[in-house]
């Protein structure tokens, strides 16, 4: 292209080199927003890792160390039985959160008329703005009271966090189902149930657990309803949710609290494995979601 | 060079050949010797406080192929889709009137809108295979309404009848969503037939597919009005005259303040609303001078 055709877009025009400096600011700034959130991401993972490096190692996963209770010094650290509680207590909340969120969910797409619809999502969404602490005291005073501190109990707290989350993205994911495979399944002479669960269900099963994953990696880290209902544990590793269980939000929260250096290393490396959890589930999560995605773009066609 | 020109000498033939066998329909015996599938009368099918259709009153006859044609939003896709009480999906729809199926109302509450379709099938617009095997999209329906007996021999039956098996035959694990277009819809055509209905119904089945296609449907609507009863709505008028035995032609009318709704314009033999028309209407449209 010569110099002279481009001549026309070159006209001497004032305001356009105005439009111009604006545009180069405005992305400057995004940049610079976007730039700032990497950034303290970055701080924290790198201080975590920094500090909590050092003891990343088999041990941290097979032993554990009772709190405060340090001898010789010859002994090596571990987190095993905050592993452990909170293994258990997420699997608990899963158990619950999970059924419940997918019913909730297929009873508002499904069935439900709009103002229910409207009412149950709204609530859902209230649900999920509740703070954990808020969460944590309703459990205390509805199961711990008189009974004592549980796994069950920190279980059933974390649920109550898990069930929006669950119910919210398996309502987005239904929503995606083309009527057209409902119209399919109806036309053959299937009842409504048939087609909800044979049909319709079977395409969201992507889609569920990637809210599942990000619903886990989140409360996996919660540590306001665990102090309240799950947190006079005894030594060791237990594995009983009927009694209360060590977590790793909660381990964090102890150790870091000590006055030894090994053992707030220790609050770190906990710190640093809750992260690097977090990370790869909700990578797991993404990749599940652009799965399930292409899977129902391709029924839908 | 030559090779081409004979390629579409014969093609052309074809197509003189299919024309042919449709013009040498046989006549059908009067009216009153057939049995009624379908007995409309004064149907209104309103969405909210919009009439789609306003007092169609007409009958749908036995092993025959009835075409309902018309301009696009004249209510045709509303009109079937009332057989099968496929509107009640649609919240805010309503229709008074009465569709009695041999003799019986199957409009009203107490019928049991998932029994309806168990005997008048449907087959959709666009190809809408589910997302699971070949074998799995015929046999899913069958096991729902526990024909699990045989369950091979209907899965062939079924794509035999819809002119699939041949080519189905060594991949039937795998995915239904693999077939092309015209072997989607061919597929769900075999998937509504093997539970055995009553009435097939159709909307616009071919319009989302290609001239070969579109010819392969037609041919299976001639080879399976034996068993069935088929209702199909097209805005091909072409097609309609192809396959149909009866025809009705829906228009779109005008109230004084603009509002639209579709309406029944004139019902007969095909050969008749294409050849001799008794209403302008039809004959605008069936030349072409309309919509």
């Amino acid at each position: 292209m010569s110099s002279s055709e481009l001549s026309v877009l070159r006209r001497p025009n004032d305001r356009l080199g105005r439009r111009r400096a604006i545009n180069i600011f405005m992305e400057l700034v995004a940049w610079l927003a976007a730039a700032l959130a990497v950034f303290f991401l970055g701080i924290v993972v790198w201080s975590v890792a920094r500090k909590g490096f050092s003891q990343l190692s088999l041990d941290l996963f097979t032993k554990s160390q009772p709190i405060g209770q340090f001898g010789t010094g010859s002994e090596k650290l571990g987190l095993a039985n905050a592993f452990v509680g909170t293994l258990v207590i997420v699997g608990i909340a899963t158990a619950i959160a999970l059924p419940f969120g997918i019913l909730i969910a297929i009873y508002v797409n499904e069935f439900a008329g709009k103002r229910i619809k409207n009412a149950v999502t709204l609530t859902l969404d209230v649900l999920a703005g509740v703070p954990a602490i808020v969460v944590g005291f309703f459990v205390y005073g509805l199961i711990v009271v008189g009974r004592g501190q549980s796994g069950y109990a920190a279980g059933f707290a974390l649920s109550v966090l898990m069930l929006p989350l669950v119910s919210r993205a398996t309502i987005e994911v239904l929503a995606l189902v083309p009527d057209s495979l409902r119209e399919a399944a109806l036309g053959v002479g299937a009842p409504r149930w048939r087609t909800t669960l044979g049909i319709v269900l079977p395409q969201t099963i992507g889609g569920v657990l990637t809210g599942a994953t990000l619903a886990v990696a989140r409360i996996a880290g919660e540590t306001a309803p665990v102090l309240l209902v799950c947190s006079l544990v005894g030594q060791g590793i237990n594995w009983n949710p009927s009694q209360a269980l060590m977590t790793v939000p909660l381990a964090i929260f102890e150790l870091s609290d000590q006055a030894d250096a090994p053992e707030q290393a220790l609050a770190w490396a906990g710190a640093l494995v809750l992260i690097l959890f977090i990370l790869f589930t909700s990578l797991l999560a993404r990749w599940l979601a652009t799965r399930s995605r292409r899977k129902i773009a391709q029924a839908g066609r | 060079m030559s090779e081409i020109r004979e390629e579409s000498v014969s093609a052309s033939s074809t197509i003189e050949h299919a024309v042919r066998v449709e013009t040498k329909r046989q006549p059908l015996p009067p009216r009153e010797r057939l049995e009624q599938v379908f007995d409309i009368q004064d149907l209104t099918a309103i969405y909210g406080s919009k009439p789609a259709l306003k007092n169609v009153s007409m009958a749908v006859y036995e092993n025959l192929v009835t075409a309902i044609i018309g301009p696009s939003g004249c209510g045709k896709s509303t009109f079937i889709r009332c057989f099968n009480r496929m509107n009640d999906l649609v919240p805010s729809f309503r229709q008074t009137g009465t569709i009695r199926y041999h003799g019986q109302d199957i409009s009203g509450k107490d019928v049991d809108p998932v029994a309806v379709r168990r005997t008048i099938g449907m087959v959709f617009q666009r190809p809408n295979p589910f997302p699971k095997s070949i074998y799995d999209n015929v046999a899913w329906g069958l096991r729902v309404l526990g024909m699990k007996d045989n369950l091979s021999d209907r899965v062939e039956r079924a794509l035999t009848q819809a002119a699939l098996w041949d080519e189905v035959r060594d991949r039937l694990k795998s995915s239904a969503l693999g077939l092309s277009g015209g072997q989607q819809q061919r597929l769900c055509i075999a998937r509504a037939i093997a539970v055995e209905p009553d009435v097939v119904l159709m909307d616009e089945p071919a319009s989302a597919l290609d001239p070969i296609a579109t010819q392969k449907i037609e041919q299976l609507l001639h080879e399976l009005k034996s068993e069935y009863s088929f209702v199909i709505v097209t805005h091909n008028m072409q097609q309609a005259a192809r396959v149909a035995d009866m025809t009705a032609f829906f228009s779109i009318s005008r109230g004084p303040e603009g509002e639209r709704w579709g309406e029944l314009v004139e019902y007969d033999e095909t050969e008749k609303i294409f050849t001799a028309p008794s209403d302008k209407r039809t004959e605008d449209y069936v030349t072409g001078r309309f919509g």
